[in-house]
């Protein structure tokens, strides 16, 4: 194991659909520094958004809706709980975003007067913005990458966050390919890594066979934890309604305008809108366990012409082996529903709210450490929110350098560092990481998968501190294998945070993200607050606490707003 | 501690007679990075069952050598 150093101005770790756009932007802003994009798989097919998107559910679209719209939607949906300030720089600067995407190639519906084709998925107001051509989306960010001569290492994974005196100076690295481990050093560090998708088991108990990515592993999650940052509301958990067994969206978003909508056994509507919210999750919840199961995606109601083009929006995009699935099981939308079920846990700001806490600029808790995207915890935020993000953090960072100098890099952390990254490949006939994550992943339904019971989760979060010694008998036979099982300490972290968190907050909230069988309703005298999780310096403890929400910019009365979805 | 070599259905199909010997197409792109070639053959194929059916390999395959299929559990 070679240690390669590498020294940058401004590195962004993870190149998805945030790190791709925060890489532009800093380059644009400060030509002469050198900025880093480092990437554990490839950044022309990497991230949330790898075979491209089929809309944008988040477009404040001058016209149709106000920021201060936007914002207040997004608070009644998430129940209150928000810093409405970095919610409002989505609904302020989504539509340049969306006009600089439009300029670099992507195309938006328009409608025959050339306007938006804005659809309404949304309780109120019309945020959704259909790509029906949206497959290439990852090529055209990674060709931006390019023309700004951003200089890209693929194939290497972040592994640690480098500190000193409380700032963010660089971070750790192993090249998933060759085993080498790079010390790169940056005056600021933008941690964009995407979900933890890999936290629950899917029901088909394949590993990889999640909704998000599987190489999201909750990296910037952990790593941002053991740096010292504050991760915030890790008990609101990230669950979807999707297509059984092939866990890819049913999407209703792109269906839904067109006449498709989410039923019940016998054909019935059970919610009255379909984008994706803690209480509508509850009610297919509710749904399920009152016999009226299984739900599905209802399209054979519609016209020939309706389906077809449908599918050819659900088959080129975002997941197109979608195809092959229903084919394999020779199922028809004309004919059939698509069967939908209740996913495994993950975490994901991008459509819950759970992640890094950060500040309108992106700001984690350390100076110099920034987030955005999923990881970053901006409520409902999606891919226009994560484009966004990747910006407002990248011209703030290139702000913050000008006046700071690199870091020391302590080497008795490198040596421990390496020391970690050795012993499963010193160990190489250690237990697999397969049986390993797979046991861990079975762990956090048992015990986490809502609605949660109290007793469960302080079972899961003895199991999920007792499995810190099971690490220590992972083996690896090659780098690639060293790869996963460093994923699962990334895992497990994020794992016994949310055991934590949500045997903290001892009421329900965000419908069936938090639903506490024990406290089964919303209390705003006690809990209308964040919870903080965050590493104690001192003895490298996990800790809890409450912490005030920021004043809000619009006052919104939760009392008389309630986020109900359901059919009367 | 034993290992054993339990057989496995891999979802990644390569037809080896369209492999190009200087291809590395799907290995670059593949997010999960479970493509590799052959030492011997030169030709690509699946070395670790971690797949997330999600295509970029067989779209930029330049001949078509590649079938994804969906992963036996979740077919
Ligand atoms: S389908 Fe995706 S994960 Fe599977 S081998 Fe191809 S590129 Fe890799
Ligand atoms: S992309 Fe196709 S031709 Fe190229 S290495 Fe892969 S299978 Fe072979």
């Amino acid at each position: 194991m070679e240690i390669i150093n590498i020294e940058v101005d401004f590195l962004v770790v993870g190149g998805g659909t945030a790190g791709c756009m925060a890489a532009v932007k800093a380059k644009q802003k400060s030509p002469d520094s050198s900025v880093l994009v480092l990437e554990k798989a490839n950044i022309r097919r990497s991230g949330a958004i790898a075979m491209g998107m089929d809309g944008v559910n988040t477009a404040v679209i001058p016209g149709n809706s106000t920021p201060e719209q936007y914002v207040r939607e997004i608070t009644i949906a998430n129940d209150g709980i928000l810093d409405q300030s970095a919610v409002h720089k989505t609904g302020l600067l989504g539509f340049d975003v969306i006009q600089e995407l439009e300029e670099w190639g992507v195309k938006f519906q328009k409608d025959n007067e050339g306007k938006y084709d804005l659809k309404q998925v949304h309780r109120v107001g019309k945020y959704v913005l259909p790509m029906p051509e949206g497959k290439d989306l990852k090529k055209i960010l990674s060709r931006q990458v390019k023309r700004n001569k951003i200089k890209v290492i693929n194939r290497v994974m972040a592994t640690s966050v480098l500190t000193q005196n409380g700032r963010a100076i660089g971070i750790t690295g192993l090249d998933v390919r060759s085993g080498d481990m790079y010390v790169i050093k940056s005056k600021a560090i933008l941690l964009c890594t995407g979900a933890c998708g890999r936290l629950g088991l899917p029901a088909s108990g394949y590993l990889y066979g999640t909704y998000e990515n599987p190489t999201n592993a909750g990296d910037g999650y952990s790593m941002a934890y053991q740096a010292g940052a504050k991760l915030s509301n890790i008990e609101c958990f990230q669950i979807n309604p999707l297509i059984k067994d092939y866990n890819g969206p049913a999407c209703a978003y792109v269906a839904s305008p067109f006449g498709a909508y989410t039923a019940n056994a016998t054909g019935n509507r059970f919610i009255s809108c379909d984008y994706w919210s803690g209480q509508m999750m509850l009610e297919v919840w509710r749904e399920l366990n009152s016999g009226k199961g299984p739900v599905h995606l209802k399209m054979y109601h519609l016209d020939e012409s309706t389906i077809s083009e449908i599918e050819s929006i659900l088959f080129d995009n975002e997941r197109p082996s979608r195809e092959r699935f229903h084919a394999g099981r020779g199922e028809n939308y004309r004919r059939d529903g698509v069967e939908m079920n209740i996913s495994e846990i993950g975490l994901c700001s991008g459509h819950s709210a759970s992640g890094v806490q950060v500040d309108e600029f992106m700001r984690t808790s350390i100076p110099g450490l920034y987030a955005a995207g999923d990881m970053a915890n901006v409520p409902h935020n999606y891919m226009i929110g994560a484009f966004v993000s990747g910006r407002v953090a990248a011209e703030h960072a290139m702000d913050y350098i000008k006046d700071i100098d690199h870091g020391d890099v302590d080497s008795d952390f490198i040596n421990t560092e390496r020391e970690r990254l050795l012993a499963p490949l010193n160990n190489p006939n250690g237990i697999p990481h397969t049986q390993v994550e797979y046991k861990l992943r079975r762990f956090v339904n048992d015990y986490l998968q809502p609605p949660k019971s109290p007793k469960n989760m302080k079972i899961g979060l003895e199991k999920f501190i007792d499995y810190k010694n099971v690490l220590d008998e992972l083996g690896a036979r090659d780098p690639h294998e060293l790869m996963r099982c460093m994923e699962i300490h990334f895992i497990r972290d994020c794992a016994e945070m949310a055991a934590k968190a949500s045997l903290y907050r001892t009421e329900s909230r965000w419908g069936l993200y938090h639903y506490r069988l024990d406290f089964p309703n919303r209390n705003d005298d006690e809990w209308m607050c964040n919870t903080i999780i965050k590493k104690s310096l001192e003895n490298n403890e996990m800790t809890i606490f409450k912490e005030d929400l920021k004043p809000y910019l619009f006052d919104v009365n939760l009392n008389k707003e309630k986020y109900d979805v359901s059919v009367a | 501690m034993a290992l054993t070599n339990n057989r496995v259905d891999v979802p990644v199909i390569v037809d080896e007679s369209k492999c190009l010997d200087k291809c590395k197409a799907c290995i670059e792109v593949c997010p999960l990075d479970v493509l590799v070639k052959n030492p011997d053959t030169g030709k690509a194929y699946m070395k670790y069952d971690e797949c997330w059916f999600c295509l970029p390999c067989e779209k930029e395959c330049p001949t078509g050598a590649i079938t994804v299929q969906i992963p036996f559990l979740l077919r």
